[in-house]
């Protein structure tokens, strides 16, 4: 019996790995040095624009900065909240949607029609308006039982709204699904709802996560066009304050506090595509 | 009587005619192989079986039962067929046990127990003892479709309908599979597939049938249609299969 080949590592592939480690650094070098130009690049206009001593002044005054953060704080943790409630209840609705515009049953042609109508419609109109008619229409009617808590009516707004857009990518989640799996199930003698439930939905969901939390994101900072219904959120506050004191840095603390809620959850959607990507790779 | 009688079977798509007056009986225990050129309506024949396509004229008896009777319910006619495709089509996000015990529990209403447990077994009798717990990509090819043969088994089928069962697989993992239908021959189970292996076919079926254009034009005991076909086009056919080293 011979004994299997050891690797010993040839003298071309040590002088190829010194190489490419001396190609290594100079790529990091460069790419330091172009940063740092361009970021001085960047400052030097700005500072030596003819308003910046303006700018800097209503914009990014310190002591505005840290008497704002309380007020605008405090409205920030009602976009929280309804963007938390908002969440769950978008995925409710985009996936019943979704579910109802693939039946296939005569009976049921009065609900996918239904679904249909209310994806143009609520893609078709902005974001703001729906919040708009919601907010100022649905009180209006005086029906009983109809909320008029300006929480609840930004969350019922965004829902309609940001349902839709989800229930569209569900949509084309489960289109994604191949075809010769749906017969695999059926040829087991699974029902259309049986056969959706247990191999389409589980596979389509893995596939939507991503676009999915681009949606959340983008509703996340859409959360403050409720301050059009005088709901005292974030951008409202810094509104009152900016007004009041002729000083638009409550603005940036409101900015940041966004940045601060999206980036999170911005990187981790990143981390989850690059992990699909890899995996389909494999 | 026949397990499965199917009488002047026609189907086209969109103009094309696919099957033009299929006739055939399969009785219990026995082994149909259908084989002829790609095209000749070997699998669409199979479709119109389990009904993922519905038959534009004839009839097909399972069981006594019309099941191209638009009343009929298409998931219990189902539930007495197992098919098996030439890609696998295992669910991929789940183990092999959950693959196999899906319909059993779902359909049939067997008790997780009792579905594993009959899992197990089948996987010990086809060699898997050890991937229950795996997700499809991990195994092989071969073993792959002995899964796909395993999940079709589990619901207890009349007849299983076998769709070019070794086409994607490498001549090392044809011999895996066609190893399990030998077996499946053996414990008794009525069959129809379709295959471009031609000495297993010539081995295992009881009755070949040579589609050509839709047309079923020959049918006969393997001794018979391999060595002395009576038409020309059946000769032509396997003529061509021998020079392309298939045989």
């Amino acid at each position: 019996m011979t004994a299997d080949p050891v690797w010993v590592k040839s003298e071309r592939q040590r002088e190829r790995e010194r190489v490419l480690a001396s190609q290594g650094r100079r790529t990091a070098s460069v790419a330091t040095i172009s940063t740092i130009l361009f970021v001085a690049l960047v400052v030097t206009v700005v500072i030596s624009a003819p308003g910046w001593p303006r700018v800097q002044e209503t914009f990014f005054d310190p002591e505005m900065f840290l008497e704002s953060v309380p007020a605008v704080a405090d409205g920030f943790l009602i976009n929280i909240k309804i963007f938390l409630i908002a969440e769950p209840l978008i995925l409710v609705v985009g996936l019943l949607v979704a579910l109802a515009r693939g039946t296939r049953s005569p009976a049921l042609f009065p609900i996918r029609a239904l679904a249909t109508l209310y994806v143009d419609v609520f893609r078709g109109v902005p974001t703001l308006l729906v919040i708009l008619m919601v907010g100022f229409g649905l009180p209006a009617l005086k029906l009983q039982g109809i909320p008029n808590d300006l929480v609840t009516l930004g969350v019922i707004a965004l829902t309609l709204s940001y349902g839709a857009y989800v229930a569209e990518v569900f949509r084309s989640g489960i289109e994604s699904i191949h075809p010769s799996q749906v017969a695999a199930a059926r040829s087991l003698g699974l029902s259309h709802g049986k056969a959706m439930r247990f191999v389409v939905l589980p596979q389509a969901a893995r596939r939507v996560v991503v676009p999915l939390l681009n949606d959340f994101i983008s509703l996340q900072k859409d959360t403050s066009l409720v301050a059009t219904l005088g709901l005292m959120e974030a951008v409202r506050q810094a509104q009152i304050i900016a007004s009041r004191e002729f000083d638009y840095t409550s603005y940036l603390v409101a900015s940041l506090l966004f940045i601060l809620l999206t980036i999170p959850l911005a990187r981790y959607t990143d981390h989850l595509s690059a992990k699909a990507r890899k995996r389909q790779g494999s | 009587m026949s397990v499965l009688t199917i009488h002047n079977l026609w189907k086209s798509f969109g103009g094309n005619v696919v099957l033009r007056g299929i006739d055939l009986e399969v009785e219990q225990h026995e082994v149909v192989s259908l084989i002829g050129a790609s095209g000749s309506g070997k699998s669409t024949l199979l479709r119109c079986v389990n009904l993922l396509e519905t038959a534009d004229d004839g009839t097909i008896h399972l069981d006594g039962e019309e099941i191209t009777d638009p009343r009929v319910d298409v998931d219990a006619v189902r539930r007495r067929l197992g098919t098996v495709f030439q890609a696998f089509n295992l669910f991929p996000h789940m183990t092999v046990m959950d693959n196999i015990t899906l319909a059993p529990r779902q359909v049939h209403r067997v008790g997780r127990a009792q579905a594993e447990e009959e899992a197990h077994e089948l996987l010990r009798r086809f060699g898997l003892a050890d991937k229950a717990g795996a997700y499809p990509d991990r195994l092989s090819g071969g073993q792959q479709q002995r899964v796909a043969i395993i999940r079709a088994l589990a619901t207890k089928p009349r007849v299983m309908l076998l769709d070019e069962v070794t086409s994607a697989l490498d001549p090392m993992l044809v011999v895996e599979v066609l190893a399990v239908i030998r077996e499946l021959k053996e414990s008794g189970m009525t069959m129809i597939l379709t295959t471009h292996e031609m000495s297993f076919c010539r081995d295992i079926s009881d009755t070949v049938c040579f589609l050509d254009g839709g047309v079923l034009l020959e049918k006969g005991p393997p001794e018979k249609i391999f060595t002395e076909p009576e038409h020309d086009r059946t000769r032509a056919f396997l003529g061509s299969v021998l020079e392309s080293g298939r045989f």
